[in-house]
């Protein structure tokens, strides 16, 4: 019923639609390079364009959007272990925190050390891959809330050893002057947003195509299965143990790798940053955007991130530059994280399974529908019969 | 208040469980030694022998003293009463539960027996790693040399990471290992299916959300070769793979009955075909035995001839080996070259159906003693 009015609503769209739709069950690396290619050319065009354009200049954005990437690439990570893997991470941010001191290490003047960018990338992933293990290693037979509290403990504990560790981590100054990328071609400076702003579009581009292969490959269904029923995953053959380690290591790969851009981007690095609000804030986008669906996470991610960091820090500026009597008055920065959570209450009345859902989860969700339906059908039949 | 009657004191007499000394019967149960578990018997011809198997639950004997064999290429059914320990004993074998006693070999080898000191393990990981620590610390230091030191910890760090992943992994030499130091560690479920045993679950436990191709696909795990690196950069032999496996997924779904359903979510399958699908994905691993816990319970007459017909042709066309767990006489009766009878754990009989169906200790067991 549901589909034929689609259909009707559709109405001419419905064929180029759904040729699209084949066209990307056919070709799914192509549709996400040539997906990321159009939002990347798309949203500088937004930035200049009025509703955006009214608040802050193109460069303003671009640089937002570079930043927002960080959180596109966490948020993506995030979703193989919560969203694939059914595992509850409450302390991813500390993988972030990791990699981005790991660059800091290898090219600040506080270490000595001037290691090139493009293989710290690689070095920062293999380095919060490893403390991935590590922290998924004793917590495998914890399931549900005792994993969540587990790994929360391991998110608060790793600023504040970054925070104590004085001595070495430089405590709550944190650590200043990391280099900047270097890439043969390309400057990168703070004045220019452009080289982030690409140099991001590429990681989150080939994260997303390498996450999405793995998402439809074997170990993509093992992780399914162990998320959907443990003992019947083991039962059909699937070492829990090393599926569910793999799924801890490539989620703190990637966050290793956001953190490592992070810092290049920032060009400093302090236990602050890191705090458990970050870790919280990207549960939310994942589960914002829709769990287990790569471009729902990375969608929610995104505008998450720029409601968050851009959108209400100009709706101060907006309001106060009107005047407006009560509205000037708010501070809608201090309220970013009330905002976030009421978003989350309505989200999980009225649609629970996120923005942009995968249609696995949608079917989870919606069992009830279904079961309702398919008593219905029964009716039906008993009438007939 | 309402005073409620309690319901034990009420309840009439209902077939009493026998009193049970569990100190008696643990003191008998056979726990092997090590050099039985390391010793690789003669199969003579069967699949899976069960030595003496035991399993407490607390004050519970849930199975106790079974010696069970199952021939190469037979369909042999366990069946009893409820709380008989069929599905125990089944789950035994599954590698779910570490028996209390006894041991089960599989073509000969113990696969599975109660752990023989299990806390020896994690200080076998360290070891290596510790000694060559010891060694560079007591001869290299001395020496003063960064480059051999550095190779020390290097090496002692390798080893390290070697032995845990060779505990996650578990490959022969590791096991081989381990029974020469005299430890034993009882197969994980997905030892048991590497080493050919397939199994369905008495509540069908299908990935409720996945459709019912994928299902036969996460059973063909153990088959497929694919990585984590053929998948991300999708090599040649990841999508050979996936489209061999995907045909040979389609061609498991015919066989059961399930033809032209892949597509469909497997939690929106009717009863019966979901107990189909469960069988489609213990074949998917390729076993040489399949156990069926209870395949046909729930099941309408025409539906339960279909599954009859199904395992029949399982044995005839795959040359499977198959362990039945069944309530429906008729099954049992039906297809099976020898039954076993389970009782309060232990078993009351073992024969041919015609052997079974006539024996007075099983006619007991199902319908009580005749009023005298």
């Amino acid at each position: 019923m549901s589909g034929r009015l689609q259909a009707i609503r559709g109405g001419g769209m419905g064929g180029l639609r759904a040729s699209l739709r084949t066209f990307s069950g056919h070709h799914r690396s192509l549709t996400i390079i040539g997906g990321m290619a159009i939002v990347g050319a798309v949203l500088p065009i937004l930035a200049v364009l009025p509703p955006l354009s009214v608040f802050q200049g193109q460069n303003v954005w671009v640089n937002g959007f570079a930043n927002a990437g960080v959180f596109v690439l966490l948020a993506i990570g995030l979703n193989i272990v919560v969203g694939l893997a059914g595992l509850l991470d409450l302390g991813y941010a500390a993988f972030f925190a990791i990699g981005a001191y790991t660059y800091a290490y290898a090219a600040s003047p506080y270490s000595g050390q001037h290691l090139p960018f493009l293989p710290m990338l690689l070095v920062g992933a293999f380095v919060a891959a490893t403390f991935g293990v590590l922290l998924g290693a004793p917590t495998l037979r914890l399931r549900g809330d005792y994993l969540a509290i587990v790994t929360l403990g391991f998110g608060e504990i790793v600023p504040i050893v970054f925070l104590n560790a004085n001595q070495y981590t430089n405590g709550t100054n944190g650590i200043g002057g990391i280099y900047k990328p270097e890439i043969p071609g390309i400057e990168f400076s703070l004045l220019n947003p452009w080289p982030f702003y690409v140099l991001m579009l590429v990681l989150v581009t080939t994260s997303m195509l390498l996450i999405y292969r793995l998402q439809e490959s074997r170990v993509g269904r093992a992780w399914m299965a162990i998320r959907e029923d443990e003992l019947a995953a083991a039962s059909n053959g699937i070492n829990t143990v090393t599926t569910k380690l793999l799924a801890f290591a490539l989620g703190a790969s990637t966050a290793g790798f956001a953190g490592v851009f992070q810092a290049s981007k920032l060009t400093s690095v302090d236990p602050g940053q890191f705090q458990s609000t970050v870790s919280f804030s990207i549960l939310v986008m994942v589960v914002l955007g829709g769990m287990g669906n790569i471009w729902g996470v990375a969608l929610g991610a995104f505008v998450v991130y720029t409601i968050q960091v851009v959108l209400l820090k100009q709706l101060n500026s907006f309001f106060e530059s009107l005047n407006v009597p009560i509205l000037s008055d708010i501070n809608f920065v201090t309220y970013q994280f009330l905002l976030l959570g009421l978003a989350l209450v309505f989200m999980m009345l009225f649609r629970p399974e996120g923005l942009f859902p995968s249609q696995r989860r949608r079917r989870e969700l919606h069992s009830a529908d279904t079961a309702a339906a398919e008593a219905d059908s029964a009716a039906a039949l008993a009438e007939t019969v | 208040m309402e005073v409620r009657p309690d319901p034990e004191a009420t309840a009439p007499e209902l077939d009493p469980v026998p009193e049970v000394d569990i100190a008696a019967i643990e003191a008998a149960a056979l726990v092997p030694s090590i050099s039985e578990i390391a010793e690789v018997e003669e199969t003579r011809g069967l699949l899976l022998s069960a030595h003496g198997v035991m399993k407490r639950f607390g004050g519970l004997v849930a199975v106790h003293d079974i010696n069970f064999d199952i021939p190469e290429g037979s369909i042999v059914s366990l069946i009893g009463p409820n709380g008989a320990g069929k599905t125990t004993f089944f789950n035994i074998i599954a590698g779910i539960y570490d028996p209390t006693g006894g041991r089960i070999a599989i073509r000969g080898r113990t696969m599975v027996a109660r752990p023989i000191r299990p806390w020896l393990e994690p200080v076998l990981w360290v070891a290596p790693a510790a000694i060559v620590g010891i060694l560079t610390a007591l001869v290299i230091v001395p020496t003063g040399s960064e480059v051999l030191e550095f190779i020390g910890a290097a090496l002692g760090l390798g080893l390290l990471i070697l032995m845990l992943l060779a505990a996650i992994a578990r490959p022969d030499w590791y096991q081989h290992l381990l029974l020469r130091l005299g430890i034993f560690r009882s197969a994980r479920p997905n030892d048991i299916v590497r080493a050919g045993i397939g199994r369905t679950f008495q509540n069908i436990r299908l990935f409720q959300n996945m459709t019912a191709l994928e299902n036969v696909l996460v059973g063909m795990h153990i088959k497929l070769k694919a990585n984590m690196f053929d998948a991300m950069f999708s090599t040649p032999r990841n999508r050979r793979e996936e489209i061999e496996s995907r045909a040979k997924a389609e061609e498991l779904l015919t066989l059961v009955g399930l033809t032209g359903v892949g597509g469909e979510i497997a939690k929106n399958l009717p009863y019966g075909d979901q107990r189909r699908l469960e069988v489609a994905r213990a074949l998917a691993s390729g076993p040489s035995l399949l156990l069926l816990d209870e395949p046909t319970a729930g099941m309408n007459p025409r539906e339960t001839s279909d599954m009859m017909a199904l395992i029949n042709k399982l044995r005839k066309d795959l040359g499977l080996t198959v362990l039945l767990i069944e309530h429906d006489m008729k099954v049992v009766m039906g297809i099976s070259d020898r039954v076993t009878v389970l009782d309060h754990g232990e078993r009351i009989a073992e024969g041919s159906p015609e052997e079974v169906r006539h024996d007075p200790k099983v006619i007991e067991a199902y319908l009580g003693t005749p009023a005298s």
